[in-house]
């Protein structure tokens, strides 16, 4: 697990992390807004490389489809209409996800050792394993960015595809963006890049143009070039300070060690349950499991080509087998 | 496009108008993206709607829908009375000067030589005056009130802001803040790109409003220009390929076109479409048909076709009616008049007009034949789905046969692309089950029904008989030999005047220049002529290095034609040959090599100098664009507004009188058509038909990954229409029309206001078209169950974009 040595903080855990690496740079993904056309192919193409395929649902009477994130839907695009007061009408379209704080809120919640993780090149990753599904990481996260799966009672959200980054390659969003609206490099350079675009804004008359990266959260690895920096609200509820619930902090000084036991005890119960009643759901409806031993070849080609990552949070188990590529 | 994707990266202005790049072209739309933040471009949307293109634009206006010919006749009045025109290319380069015969007029909104009873026009009078010498007499003064300038002021002087506004819905102040934008291009050093699509060419005048673009661009001299040009972004990955290669009812490929019924006389038939210069010294390249035409029969028919035999021209079918359009023949099949139907790549019951006669039409076969990847709805169009697809399954007789067939990534071969670009491609997966490529599908049919004749005789054998098929595999012609075949090769040594070989017999041929009429060479597409070299495959090339920096990359694929990015690019250069502007030099004149060089393959004579004063537009027998289209045009040789045949406005504003010109009079419409339109009275609202980025026509909607990002019906109405009906965005509305109804989810936008139109208020209805009852989607309805069955004038494309219908709370 050559990432492993990446780690920089591990939720509920106490133990120093590896030291030894020095040449990690910070990684960042900048949102441009002001071109993006909503066309939704960033959706599409994580859907694709992340293996997931969420529910046709049903139209709200809005574009944004499907209308929320969940365990399925790492990203979505939200759409909104402002009107200024002077009839001006402008068509707002924002690429949510996980923003990948430098202070992540949802890894100072977790109680769960090991189940959030955050690397040196700035990346907040869960892994899917540790998670024991209590859901503080969605009251930890100033963005209500996680969603708790149905299925498997485990908490998901964007990696940031940490798995194609660690190989070298830019998230699967980045890679198929017509516009070129979403970028990557390093946090540095996409600093850069988002003044000299803040820059073109204002000389066009958006005046309030800006980056945001909000400090609140010590910066984010997912930045935005916004018109109207002055009113991140207006893109669908961006907050414009946001901040760790101070909750989460309660959590942390006081009531952790108890609340540990009782999460301990808890999953202990469930361990005892899982022994004697068996798992909770008919194993045929888990198709990362069930599905394997026809697809052996490419679970075990996904697997070992992970192990010579050495990508161990990519966990293979936790991909749905079933659907064709 | 006359220009390509790339190229819009070079344009100071782009006006997107009668389509919705970022929704319909979210990859190509990256090149405007490019202008705007890399050449500090700027970006306005013309439209009904504030699209997805409006919401990264810096300036916009919302048009009522099939009314942009108004906007743009009235821009070119204004860019005329206020001399904001790119004078020394319009004086050299366009047809300004020349002078028009006495007989053309226009009154009454009908040009000279109208026939009622038929509906058309005699063209005799819309003609260029001729001078003793056989040639067109021209005034280099542009005073003479009979030469295309003088009269195309004065059949623009009618188009004031004020009429325009009325018209179109848009406040004055808009319009003249957009075309004082439009007309800062008229300079040298600055160009605008029109970017357009099916919302301009989806209308019972949409062949005008694209001319009329043209026009536009003539005045500010921005064709042949990096970054300028009239560019229309295609639909369908291939469909620029489909008309290449003459897949319409009057075309043969490479834009020849079929013979009347009439035209049985092969000398005859050949005269007419071989022009010679009516402009002394120009070009003129279509006095090359018979070139073209020979090779192509020699292609089809080898050996068969000879001089003797007129190369074959018997063969050939003579049409008995102008087109055998869509619209004709779905009429035709209403009737009765037709047997059997073969479907291929198509799925007429969703994607033609007025869907209630398509179900009458199929319903009426004896037989219908469905090549396609998916299950569309055209082959299940007898399977009653509820009411997604009323129908009674035991009163159909037609018997449906599906053939599936691969996808595009499921085959190698060429795709057109909208810049005019030959792309090559390679199989990505073998096709599933039984899919078959289509061209093994037709190989198959055609073998057997040759067997058939050759076994059981028949009447008319000889086309089938002896056309060449000189395959590896009989029944399965692979890509590389069609395309092989299409570019063409010498049947015989090819020499020049001093009697070297140049080409010997058997070798490809590399360029359109060595086709002769003397049977000698055989092409199957002479635009195609240099795709399939002696060096190879140039479609398959992949090397994009741009070594003047304008994004031409010639090493990329291969354009027709003859490998050009831009046509018409000596009008790049001014008359000596010099660029417009420094930062537009694109094509130029070498004193020292004596030849045209640059970033591009010239669109022009290499070595003919600017003294010998040959003009960019070399199709053209005068050498130079066309303002006045004398004879090119069946409905006007100025492109004049006429309302659309289902319009919420009971007049043309600019003709209130006259009742015949309310619609486009040289349009052609069916009796019982002409009855299902719908009135104002019953169907207030403005409609218009479009597609959505996250889907493709009725493919995607078969696709989980596409049906998740939008996988429900709906319709756009404003908020102001959903007041007036008690609707809120999620409600479910209903949608009538003269002829049918859908039931769909209103999405409630800011984005659709209503527009004053003289004394009443026009909302627009936005209507998605990407559902049916196939398909994982959701299942919904075919919007064209709405459509009215009327098309373009000059091409016959269903006036999709401008209908009317009724909304009310389902």
């Amino acid at each position: 697990m050559n990432n492993s040595q990446n780690i920089i903080a591990r939720s509920a855990t106490t133990t120093t992390p590896p030291q030894v690496r020095s040449h990690v740079e910070e990684v960042a993904k900048l949102i441009d807004v002001s071109k993006c056309i909503g066309c939704k192919a960033c959706q599409v193409a994580c859907m694709e490389w992340n293996d997931l395929r969420d529910d046709v649902g049903e139209c709200h009477g809005t574009y944004d489809n499907p209308t929320d994130l969940t365990a399925n839907s790492w990203t979505v695009m939200r759409f909104s209409e402002h009107e200024s007061d002077d009839g001006n009408l402008e068509w707002l379209i924002r690429k949510d996800g996980c923003m990948h704080c430098a202070e992540p809120g949802c890894l100072a919640a977790c109680p769960a050792p090991g189940a959030i993780v955050q690397y040196a090149n700035g990346i907040v990753d869960f892994d899917s394993e540790h998670c024991i599904g209590c859901g503080y990481c969605i009251t930890g996260c100033p963005f209500d960015i996680p969603r708790i799966s149905p299925k498997d009672q485990k908490s998901y959200k964007c990696t940031l595809c940490s798995d194609r980054v660690n190989a070298g390659m830019e998230p699967a969003c980045v890679k198929t963006c017509p516009t070129n609206c979403i970028e990557f490099g390093t946090k540095e350079d996409m600093l850069a890049r988002a003044e000299k675009r803040v820059g073109d804004l204002q000389a066009r008359g958006f005046r309030d143009a800006g980056i945001y990266d909000p400090a609140g959260v010590g910066g984010t690895h997912v930045m935005y070039v916004l018109h109207h920096a002055n009113d991140p609200n207006r893109y669908s509820g961006l907050p414009k300070d946001p901040r760790i619930s101070p909750l989460v902090g309660a959590w942390k000084g006081v009531t952790k060690p108890i609340m540990s036991a009782i999460i301990g005890i808890t999953a202990f119960a469930g361990v005892i349950h899982y022994m004697t009643k068996g798992p909770k759901e008919e194993p045929e409806d888990d198709p990362g499991h069930d599905d394997a031993p026809a697809h052996t070849l490419g679970y075990d080609a996904t697997r070992r080509d992970a192990g010579a990552r050495g990508e161990g949070e990519d966990s293979a188990g936790d991909r749905p087998k079933g659907e064709e590529r | 496009m006359t220009n390509h994707w790339v190229d819009i990266r070079n344009a100071n202005l782009i006006i997107v108008m009668g389509g919705n790049a970022a929704e319909a072209h979210p990859v190509g739309f990256r090149w405007v993206t490019e202008a705007i933040e890399h050449n500090n471009a700027e970006l306005i949307t013309i439209d009904p709607r504030f699209t997805r293109t409006s919401a990264v634009a810096q300036d916009r206006a919302f048009i009522r829908t099939g009314t942009d010919i108004a906007f743009l006749g009235g821009l070119i009045s204004y860019l005329i009375e206020t001399d904001q025109i790119q004078r020394e290319y319009v004086l050299h380069y366009t047809d300004a000067a020349l002078i028009v015969r006495d007989g053309y007029g226009f009154e009454d909104g009908l040009f000279s030589g109208y026939d009622e009873a038929t509906r058309s026009y005699d063209k005799q009078s819309w003609m260029y005056e001729m001078g003793d010498d056989g040639f067109v007499r021209r005034d280099e003064s542009l005073e003479d009130p009979r030469c295309v300038y003088q009269l195309l002021r004065a059949h623009y002087a009618r188009y004031t802001p004020e009429t325009v506004s009325s018209i179109t819905g848009i406040p004055v102040e808009t319009i003249q803040r957009i075309w004082r934008k439009i007309a800062a291009t008229a300079v040298p050093d600055r160009t605008m790109t029109f970017c357009y699509a099916l919302g301009w060419t989806q209308h019972s005048i949409g062949s005008q409003i694209v001319r009329v673009a043209a026009m536009v661009q003539l005045l500010l001299g921005n064709m042949g220009m990096p970054g300028g040009g009239v560019n229309a972004l295609r639909g369908h990955s291939n469909i620029q390929g489909l008309t290449d290669l003459g897949l319409l009812s009057q075309l043969l490929p490479g834009y020849l076109t079929l013979a009347n019924a009439k035209e049985q006389d092969y000398a005859a038939y050949i005269d007419k479409r071989t022009k010679q210069p009516t402009v002394e010294g120009q070009v003129s390249y279509w006095k090359n048909y018979e070139k073209f035409h020979v090779s192509l029969m020699k292609s089809w028919f080898g050996s068969a076709a000879t001089e003797r035999n007129q190369w074959c021209f018997d063969w050939l079918p003579k049409l008995e009616r102008p087109l055998y359009d869509v619209l004709d023949t779905f009429e035709r099949m209403s009737k009765g008049e037709l047997n059997g139907y073969f479907c291929q790549g198509f799925n007429p019951l969703a994607s033609f007009p007025d869907r209630a006669k398509i179900t009458r039409a199929l319903s009426s076969l004896k037989y219908l034949v469905v090549m396609d990847p998916l299950n569309t709805e055209t082959s299940e169009f007898w399977k009653h789905y509820g009411e997604y697809n009323d129908v009674d399954s035991s009163a159909i007789d037609t018997e449906v046969f599906r053939l599936p067939t691969c996808c595009f990534a499921e085959d190698e071969g060429s795709i057109v692309n909208s810049a005019r670009w030959l792309q090559w491609h390679w199989a990505a997966a073998p096709p599933p089950g039984d899919a078959r490529p289509d061209i093994r599908i037709m190989a198959e049919l055609f073998l057997r029904l040759k067997r058939l004749y050759q076994e059981e005789g028949g009447v008319f054998p000889e086309p089938i008989l002896n056309l060449t098929w000189d395959y590896d595999i009989a029944d399965e012609p692979r890509p590389s030999e069609l395309a092989r075949e299409y570019n063409g090769r010498a049947l015989e040594d090819l020499v020049d005047d001093e009697g070297n070989i140049t080409r010997r017999a058997g070798e490809q041929l590399s360029g359109f220049g060595e086709l002769t009429a003397d049977g000698r060479t055989a092409a199957g597409c002479w635009i195609f002529t240099g795709c399939w070299t002696e060096d190879g495959n140039q479609m398959a090339r992949r090397d994009n290095s741009d070594p003047y920096g304008t994004g031409n990359t010639l090493g990329w694929a291969w354009a027709w034609p003859a490998n050009r990015r831009i046509l018409y690019n000596r009008a790049s250069a001014d008359v000596q040959g010099r660029p417009w502007g420094a930062n537009k030099a694109f094509i130029w004149w070498d004193s020292e090599q004596g030849q045209w060089t640059g970033a591009d393959v010239p669109d022009f004579p290499t070595t003919s100098p600017p003294s010998q004063g040959q003009m960019p537009f070399i199709m053209q027998p005068e050498g130079v664009g066309h303002l006045f289209a004398g004879q090119s045009m069946v409905d006007g040789p100025f492109p004049e507004h006429y309302e659309p045949f289902e319009s919420p406005v009971p007049q043309n504003l600019l003709h209130p009188g006259n009742s015949r010109a309310r619609a486009n009079p040289a349009a052609r419409i069916f009796d019982d058509d002409r009855e299902a339109l719908g009135k104002p009275e019953d169907f207030p609202h403005a409609a218009t038909t479009y597609r959505l980025t996250e889907h493709f026509h009725f493919w995607t909607k078969h696709a989980r990954l596409n049906a998740v990002v939008q996988p429900e019906q709906f319709v756009e109405i404003g908020e102001a229409l959903a007041e007036e009906i008690g609707v809120a965005a999620g409600d479910w509305v209903k949608v009538s029309s003269n002829r049918g109804f859908i039931r769909a989810v209103a999405v409630v936008t800011k984005r659709l206001r209503p527009m004053q139109i003289g004394d009443r208020q026009v909302h627009h209805v936005g209507i998605p078209l990407h559902w049916g009852f196939t398909g994982v989607a959701k299942k919904g309805y075919l919007v064209n169950a709405l459509t009215p069955f009327v098309g373009d004038a000059n091409t016959q494309t269903p006036e999709y974009k401008s209908f009317t219908v009724r909304v009310e709370k389902a």
